[in-house]
């Protein structure tokens, strides 16, 4: 009995043992997160490891998908199903679907604000920006704003919200306590998306026709620099800067370059660019991971997704995905 | 018999249908004015609804003038190919509502009034009568004659004319005129931006067919040139003289023995080139060739400013947006009238003005340029105001590709290899 009960007692250790050696080593390879990819064409989500940097699963989505993001408490992922006039809302573990919720025409992108509860939607063709609710599933307000809105960016403190309208080519200023415009500065052609850095400070937002990135002061509303871009043999109407993202210290900004098959790596201090990466066909969106040592970036045309290591400023893989990959959100778990 | 149309005999309708006879019943419902096809001369004023919610007071307005000549034309052999009345308004009435959106935000007013006659010289009366009443923008959709006559009229007034309607290159060369800008591609444009696809796809030996109209031997010139220009060469020539255009109940037994005959016997080629920018023949050619080989030129594969199923560059949201308004397709005279008003407005957004020289001289300097659902912005040559644009190759249902094609260099913008460069102009009085 006691022999049995010691060698019990040893297997349950080192059993244990196991447990915790296996939980170390999760705990010190990379993080494992999780990547959501929407691809365009074919109405699906890919699922990424980011530290086996492979698809590990494709999932069927509503129709066109383009916006993709998470909730704040991580439960839910948020998809623009834009030929289903819908966001839809699915388990982000399971990927069930959980609800739709009602969104106005043809959603293309959005933003959660930092709160929570409240998702703000660019309805291209209505000229509109819809928020909702999405524990209510209710729309709150609709606010006009220009021609095809698109970019939607909110400040830290939830206070801003920065939409840009394509053919207006204006990004436009909203108080979020009285849904109403406060201001709208006039950006390059083709407006496509606005991002807040990390300390609320800056809007940066890129024009996909102009070929800039304009950075605007978001307390004064004044135009701060205009970042051009040059790449050596690359004709300057191949260079239409989309997705944008800061990192969290604010010291570095990744452009997507569409169909000039770069990123750009920009030093926020000088507004240089610091390099120019090359990755797959007319990439238009990007995400980092939460510890900002990988960038995920969807290459429409080449149908993959190019992985940037931050630290090095390399390419390190490119993974193939469903067609037309559009948005990216990565999870922390 | 003939179909009074505003229409440019060589413009190349992609999708038919009968929805588009009621937008006409459905704007003059909505601005209360009397319009009949074919009523002459009718003047019908458009304010879109953004431009009501506009705050009142500080608002300047840019008054925007539609001028129609309305054309005999013999009835296109296809029912698909009928014009809708409101071709082109319907454009312009989109961009206006686009510019008044994002007018609204800068306190400025676009408004569009039509004229339409299908005497020149009525029309050239009636433009004049709205020009003295404020308006200093002139969207042409007339012949090359009457765009001319336009041109002489506004001369030494604050008057820009953007022709929206004819592709003739005499406009954009020996004829150029420093009041008239150029929102249509011209034949030039169009052809060598066929030729380039055609020259990808080594399809190189061509057998042009041409029809009796003046504008059939413009598009057949312009092809020749084309070939020159890109290394094609122009195996064999006939003219289709027959008169194919007429309708009839019954008829495919004739034209079914008839092409085959015509076509038999050609020099050895790759295509068959079509000429006929009226619709009277071009559409009997596919499928009957007694060479079984691809046709493109006015049909099969055209060279066009706009096809109604692009979606390319964000397109979709501006097909649906003018379906919306329109209730039918998005056509290319509809896109180059659409170019023409948003053009306007956004020389207004960026000049931050509406005083019409100040808006005049912005949209010619260097610095304007617009985006329009082409993938690059759209900018005009300085040197005979012809607006700069990828131009797309497409057949009935779906684009086909888009020009310039790759590999065609130039040392400013490959959009330059595109009809008429600086160094060939014939240009002598645009001016900048």
């Amino acid at each position: 009995m006691d022999m049995s009960l010691t060698t019990a007692v040893a297997r349950y250790a080192s059993q244990l043992m196991i447990a915790l050696l296996a939980s170390l080593l999760v705990a010190t390879a990379a993080h494992a997160y999780t990547v959501y990819v929407t691809n365009e064409k074919d109405g699906t989500v890919s699922i990424i490891d980011s530290a086996k940097l492979e698809v590990v699963r494709t999932v069927k989505v509503g129709q066109r998908p383009r916006g993709i993001t998470l909730s704040k408490d991580h439960r839910w992922l948020l998809i623009c199903a834009s030929d289903d006039n819908a966001v839809q809302v699915y388990d982000a573990r399971t990927m069930e679907l959980v609800k739709s919720l009602p969104s106005g025409q043809d959603p293309e992108l959005f933003v959660l604000h930092p709160a929570g509860q409240l998702l703000y939607i660019a309805n291209e063709e209505d000229n509109l920006v819809t928020v909702v609710d999405i524990q209510k599933d209710s729309v709150l307000a609709e606010i006009p704003v220009g021609v095809e809105p698109e970019g939607m960016g909110i400040s830290p403190d939830g206070k801003v919200l920065v939409t840009t309208s394509e053919t207006t080519n204006m990004a436009h200023f909203i108080d979020t306590a009285t849904n109403t415009t406060i201001d709208n500065v006039l950006v390059d052609s083709r407006p496509r998306f606005a991002e807040f850095n990390a300390d609320g400070s800056q809007v940066w937002v890129s024009a996909e026709i102009g070929g800039t990135v304009t950075v605007i002061d978001a307390k004064t509303r004044k135009v701060t620099a205009k970042i051009d871009f040059k790449i050596p043999g690359m004709p300057q109407d191949a260079i239409q800067p989309v997705g944008v993202r800061i990192t969290k210290d604010g010291k570095r900004a990744f452009v997507a370059l569409g169909p000039s098959n770069r990123v750009a790596v920009i030093d926020t201090a000088t507004f240089k660019v610091e390099k120019y990466l090359l990755v797959g066909q007319r990439v238009w969106q990007l995400a980092l991971t939460p510890d900002e040592k990988l960038l995920f970036t969807t290459n429409g045309t080449s149908n993959d997704v190019s992985v940037v290591d931050v630290d090095k400023l390399r390419v390190v893989k490119s993974i193939k995905v469903g067609r037309y990959p559009w948005g990216v959100v990565v999870a922390p778990f | 018999m003939g179909q009074k149309s505003t229409t440019q005999p060589n413009r190349r309708r992609f999708c038919g249908g009968l929805a588009h006879l009621f937008p006409a019943a459905a704007i003059a419902l909505l601005t209360g004015a009397a319009i009949a096809v074919g009523q002459t001369p009718t003047t019908l004023a458009y304010q879109s609804e953004q431009a009501a919610a506009a705050p009142a007071g500080e608002t300047r307005r840019i008054a925007i003038l539609l001028a129609r000549e309305l054309r005999d034309l013999p009835p296109p052999i296809s029912l698909l190919d009928v014009r809708p009345p409101d071709d082109g308004v319907a454009g312009a009435r989109l961009a206006i509502n686009d510019n008044n959106t994002t007018g609204r935000f800068l306190h400025q007013e676009f408004t569009l009034a039509v004229v339409q006659s299908s005497n020149a010289a009525e029309l050239i009366a009636d433009t004049k009568k709205q020009v003295d009443a404020g308006a200093s923008f002139i969207i042409a959709d007339a012949s090359a004659q009457t765009v001319l006559a336009l041109s002489d009229a506004m001369k030494g007034r604050d008057v820009l004319i953007l022709n929206a309607g004819a592709s003739d290159d005499r406009l954009r060369e020996q004829d150029c005129r420093p009041n008239v800008v150029h929102t249509a591609p011209s034949r030039a444009m169009l052809a060598d931006a066929l030729a380039q696809y055609l020259r990808w796809k080594r399809w190189q030996r061509w057998f042009l067919v041409y029809g009796t109209e003046p504008g059939d031997e413009a598009f057949a010139n312009a092809l020749r040139r084309s070939a020159m220009r890109f290394g094609l060469k122009i195996v064999e020539e006939r003219q289709f003289k027959d008169d194919a255009g007429s309708r009839a109940d019954g008829g495919h037994e004739q034209i079914q023995e008839r092409i085959p005959a015509f076509t038999q016997r050609a020099a050895a080629h790759d295509v068959l080139m079509v000429a006929d920018e009226s619709n009277r023949f071009g559409e009997y050619f596919p499928y009957r060739t007694f060479d079984p080989r691809p046709v493109a030129g006015t049909q099969g594969l055209v060279p066009t400013s706009w096809h109604p199923a692009l979606e390319q560059w964000g397109a979709t949201q501006i097909q649906n947006r003018f379906r919306r308004l329109a209730n039918r397709p998005m056509e290319s005279l509809d896109y180059d009238a659409w170019v023409a008003v948003r053009a306007i407005g956004e020389a207004a957004t960026r000049s931050k003005t509406t005083a019409p020289p100040d808006l005049i001289a912005y949209m010619k300097s260097p610095g304007f340029e617009l985006g329009a659902f082409k993938g690059r912005k759209l900018t005009f040559r300085d040197w005979d105001g012809q607006l700069r644009q990828p131009i797309l190759i497409g057949t009935e249902k779906l684009p086909v590709s888009v020009s310039p094609q790759p590999g065609f260099l130039h040392q400013f913008t490959e959009l330059d290899t595109l009809g008429f460069d600086k160094p060939e102009t014939n240009c002598r009085a645009y001016a900048p």
